[in-house]
């Protein structure tokens, strides 16, 4: 019983983890047509944000807590400084904003593995120490933090793109720019706003990764090919779609993992879902249209 | 956009005399251009197969050698992503099919007949060679290999992804992907494959001693003739009809197809010659630089493969090359005096390179010819590329 | 070109998730008619044109000498000689004109061919050229020449492929009036070996030069007939009229 029922609690919490990775990606690339390589490395910044904040404030419970809103911030305006000095020239060139942002996430990399070569040493807060028993199998609590975060993030941009009139500007801008714009629509700041939210959430998510594994220069790599691959297979601009490719690929992740090996697990993953593209192209969920020439 | 007053009426008879029509003039643009990339291929040869040797030391030669393995790399990529429009940003895999299939002949070639490798007995003593080791023990089943293998892979997923109409950002993450999972399946089977710390301390080339600086002079021109000769290869290509239309295909896919031609197997040409080029460039790395490991083809190591093409302009038939000759030694320069810095540097200039002149340094001149010349002539109007092509009715 | 060539499209409806873009349309294009397909926007003109070039799926019967468009894909089509242009001119515009010409001959090419420079210009893609009248730009690329030559060198592409049925979508929009004169003229010429569909808006490019006209409304297929028949038509005159009093108050 162990056996089936850990993967699929630890591959929830690593699907939930890579949902809010992939969120952010979901609202940059998703609704903006960029694509933000150094997404991944944003990630990096929030776990760094986590250590930073264990520094300054003693108790781990509080740290993390305050951890959260600076790792947004933090990861916010390093988003902020990207749009601001690269994306906003190539708005009309995506392939080049993925080459521009593959150099900042080198920079970012060799950053990080200059002054944390082993990973930051993130203390796990003692509230979250403890497990709870599922069906004989004792879940620690921090993995169960990661969900709740992600629900708790999925929920705040649906209602932000939904209900909010900043959404309603995100959403008019994406269908037609120009339109907006003679509407009223800042669509500048609109962008600066929606980039800042993306890049936040991946800070956000950098933080339950320094709860849940060790961190390392290399894992935004993997953060942003998988969260790109599940914003892909999810169906653009579709969260729901973004939410069941998660959770999907972690829970899958975690079966192969215990069955064969974590690399190995790894590559499964990697071409179950680039042969799940091959048969849905589109994604999980598509609107059918009339095709673009 | 332009005023009907601009050319003579199109339809009134056309002005050309029998003897001007049918053939195009020696002296057309077109036709001198070719001749003169194929003199500076000759120049090109000139100096890396005669003047190089003449003038290097054997561990600046070996290098240059190992630069070339780079650049060979590259020129496919100018095939593929400059010409063909499409973003390989993992051809480490290909570089690594190549890579591998000789490391592990080396490697059996150093151990001796029905010896099995070093590393391996460091791990079990009587562990049986693996079955996918075996026939690398042939060294011509080895140089097949490093043919056969990125055009099997290439076609296949080649196929597979262009059917499926998959392009732009999604192709280059897919095949960043893959070259990810790559780096991921070698590092994590250490006992099948060296793991993290690769294949090394090869002895032998096909019966050469490894150790006898002639013999690394001979691998060191056999790189640069095959380079030549990737190059010859691309020149010919971008000549011929098919080059015209793989641009065609990079700029108006759809166009392409409706003019009854499948896109999917011009971009499979392009994208499998470019895994080969890879491929042998990985082959002959490993001679020439002693080791081979996941670092090599992995996401970084495959950004610092594309960076050439980037750098000296992806779509010409030159600036891959030289811009991966001049990387590669820039990084070995750089990285001597100042280890981490050559990171930054790459960093950088893939930023500016995209920023400021997305076609390559080769273009910067040409852009400023261009911007010169419409200061000068004002009422001539020259769409940029990408909103022409997007340009609707007023 | 033996006998009437001719496609006949019956009951084709495109479907987009529950909305039908075309729905139950039935029309014929015959050889040698100047065929134009007017509506208001959303009518489904394009989507009937895309229908018919395997761009999106649709059901229903299209056919075409002994095949059934619908079931090929785009570049099967293009091969038993139908072809299309788009509403923004797509050429390869760093290809010059000649190159662009001549890539629209290369499917019957072999392989080995392909991977051969050209030399000299096949007499099918200079007599094209001469057709549209761009044989002065022929070293030009694409890129540099005016809206309306660009239109022109696509359907000279679509002669070098010696398409027998050629959709041209809103070809003159965008053009000045020497240039519509001459595009008509143009139609006019290569007409008679041929099926020529226009999607059109302009009314007076209509007038001037359509033998037949299908009107679309709302997907479906509102009225047929010569331009005389179609300004005559009170269906038609409410549909534009009710369209624009719509337009109004929704925008």
């Amino acid at each position: 019983m162990d056996s089936l029922i850990a993967p699929f609690l630890n591959g929830t919490a690593d699907g939930a983890l890579l949902l809010i990775a992939a969120l952010g990606l979901a609202l940059t690339f998703g609704q903006m047509g960029v694509i933000n390589m150094a997404h991944g490395e944003f990630l990096l910044a929030g776990a760094v944000c986590a250590f930073w904040t264990q520094q300054v404030v003693a108790s781990t419970d509080v740290s993390i807590l305050v951890a959260l809103p600076v790792a947004f911030v933090v990861a916010g305006l390093l988003g902020l400084v990207l749009e601001a000095t690269i994306l906003q020239w190539m708005y009309d060139r995506p392939l080049d904003t993925l080459l521009a942002t593959v150099g900042v996430s080198l920079a970012l990399q060799q950053i990080f593995l200059q002054n944390y070569p082993s990973g930051v040493p993130v203390e796990k807060p003692s509230l979250l120490d403890g497990q709870i028993d599922v069906l004989g199998y004792a879940w620690p609590l921090r993995q169960v933090f990661t969900i709740v975060l992600a629900v708790a993030c999925l929920a705040a941009l649906g209602a932000l793109l939904k209900y909010s009139s900043f959404g309603r500007r995100i959403r008019a801008t994406v269908q037609n720019r120009a339109l907006a714009e003679t509407l009223g629509v800042a669509t500048r700041s609109v962008d600066r706003m929606t980039f800042f939210i993306g890049s936040g959430l991946a800070g956000i998510g950098g933080v339950a990764a320094s709860l849940i594994g060790g961190t390392n220069s290399q894992m935004g790599t993997r953060y942003i090919i998988l969260a790109f691959l599940v914003v892909v297979a999810g169906g653009l601009g579709q969260l729901r779609g973004t939410v069941i490719a998660a959770w999907t690929v972690g829970v899958v992740t975690a079966y192969l993992a215990d069955w064969t090996t974590g690399s190995l697990a790894q590559v499964i993953t990697f071409v179950l879902v680039v042969v799940f593209l091959q048969v849905r192209p589109n994604g999980l969920f598509t609107v059918r249209t009339r095709g673009l020439a | 956009m332009s005023t009907p007053t601009d050319v003579e009426s199109p339809f009134l008879p056309v002005a050309a005399t029998p003897t001007d029509r049918r053939r195009l003039p020696r002296s057309s643009p077109r036709l001198s251009r070719d001749t003169v990339s194929l003199i500076g291929i000759g120049v090109f040869a000139v100096l890396m197969l005669l003047v190089a040797p003449a003038v290097l030391s054997d561990f600046r030669l070996n290098n240059l050698g190992k630069y070339a393995c780079w650049a060979m790399v590259a020129v496919g990529i100018g095939l593929a992503w400059g010409r063909g429009g499409m973003l390989v940003l993992g051809q480490g895999v290909y570089f690594a099919l190549g890579a591998y299939a000789m490391a592990m002949h080396l490697t059996l070639e150093t151990a001796g007949p029905d010896a099995i490798p070093v590393f391996m007995i460091l791990y079990d003593p009587l562990a049986p060679l693996p079955g996918f080791w075996e026939p690398f023990r042939s060294g011509a089943f080895t140089l097949l290999a490093v043919v056969g293998a990125p055009v099997l892979l290439a076609g296949t997923l080649g196929y597979a992804i262009f059917k499926r109409r998959v392009k732009g950002a999604y192709f280059a993450i897919l095949s960043q992907a893959l070259a990810v999972a790559l780096a991921y399946l070698i590092g994590g089977t250490i006992k099948l494959t060296g793991g993290d710390t690769g294949l090394s301390d090869f002895k032998y080339f096909f019966g050469y001693d490894l150790s006898d600086p002639i013999n690394k002079r001979m691998i060191y021109s056999i790189t640069a003739g095959l380079l030549v000769l990737c190059l010859l290869v691309v020149w010919q290509l971008y000549r011929s009809r098919f080059g015209e239309l793989l641009v065609a295909t990079r700029d108006a896919e759809e166009r392409v197809r409706f003019l009854g031609h499948d896109p999917a197997n011009i971009k499979l040409v392009a994208y499998v010659t470019a895994a080969v080029m890879a491929s042998i460039g990985g082959a002959l790395f490993v001679p020439i630089a002693g080791i081979i490991s996941p670092k090599e083809i992995g996401a970084a190591a495959s950004i610092f493969l594309i960076a050439g093409a980037a750098f000296g302009g992806r779509a010409t038939l030159f600036g891959p090359v030289l811009g991966a000759l001049l990387l590669g030694y820039g990084r070995s320069s750089l990285s001597e005096q100042w280890e981490n810095g050559w990171i930054y540097v790459l960093a950088l200039m893939f930023i500016l390179v995209t920023l400021l002149a997305p076609e390559g340094v080769a273009s910067i001149p040409r852009r400023a010819a261009g911007l010169l010349g419409s200061l000068r002539r004002p009422t001539e109007s020259r769409p940029p590329r990408n909103t022409a092509a997007k340009e609707t009715k007023s | 070109m033996t006998g009437q060539d001719y496609v006949e499209v019956q009951g084709l409806t495109v479907d987009f998730d529950g909305f039908k873009a075309n729905e139950e349309v039935d029309v014929t294009f015959l050889q040698g008619r100047i065929h134009f397909l007017i509506g208001p926007n959303g009518a489904g003109k394009t989507t009937l044109v895309d229908a018919l070039t395997g761009l999106v799926k649709g059901t229903g019967r299209a056919r075409y000498g002994n095949l059934d468009l619908l079931s090929l894909k785009s570049h099967q089509i293009s091969r038993a000689g139908v072809g299309r242009t788009f509403q923004t001119a797509t050429v390869f515009e760093e290809l010059s004109v000649l190159q662009n010409l001549d890539i629209a001959g290369g499917v019957h090419r072999k392989a080995w061919g392909m991977l051969r420079a050209r030399k000299g210009i096949p007499d099918y893609v200079q007599e094209a050229m001469e057709t549209v009248g761009l044989a002065d730009l022929r070293d030009r690329p694409a890129g540099v020449l005016a809206h309306g030559q660009k239109q022109w060198l696509e359907i000279g592409m679509l002669l070098v492929q010696d398409a027998k049925v050629m959709f041209l979508d809103e070809t003159v929009a965008g053009m000045s009036h020497e240039e519509r004169d001459e595009t008509g003229e143009l139609l006019r010429r290569i007409a008679p070996s041929r099926t020529i569909v226009v999607i059109e808006h302009d009314m007076d490019f209509v007038r001037n030069h359509a033998d037949f006209v299908t009107v679309l409304h709302a997907g479906k297929v509102l009225a047929e007939g010569s331009v005389a028949d179609i300004q005559g038509n009170p269906r038609v005159q409410e549909v534009y009229l009710g369209r624009n009093i719509e337009e109004v108050s929704h925008e």
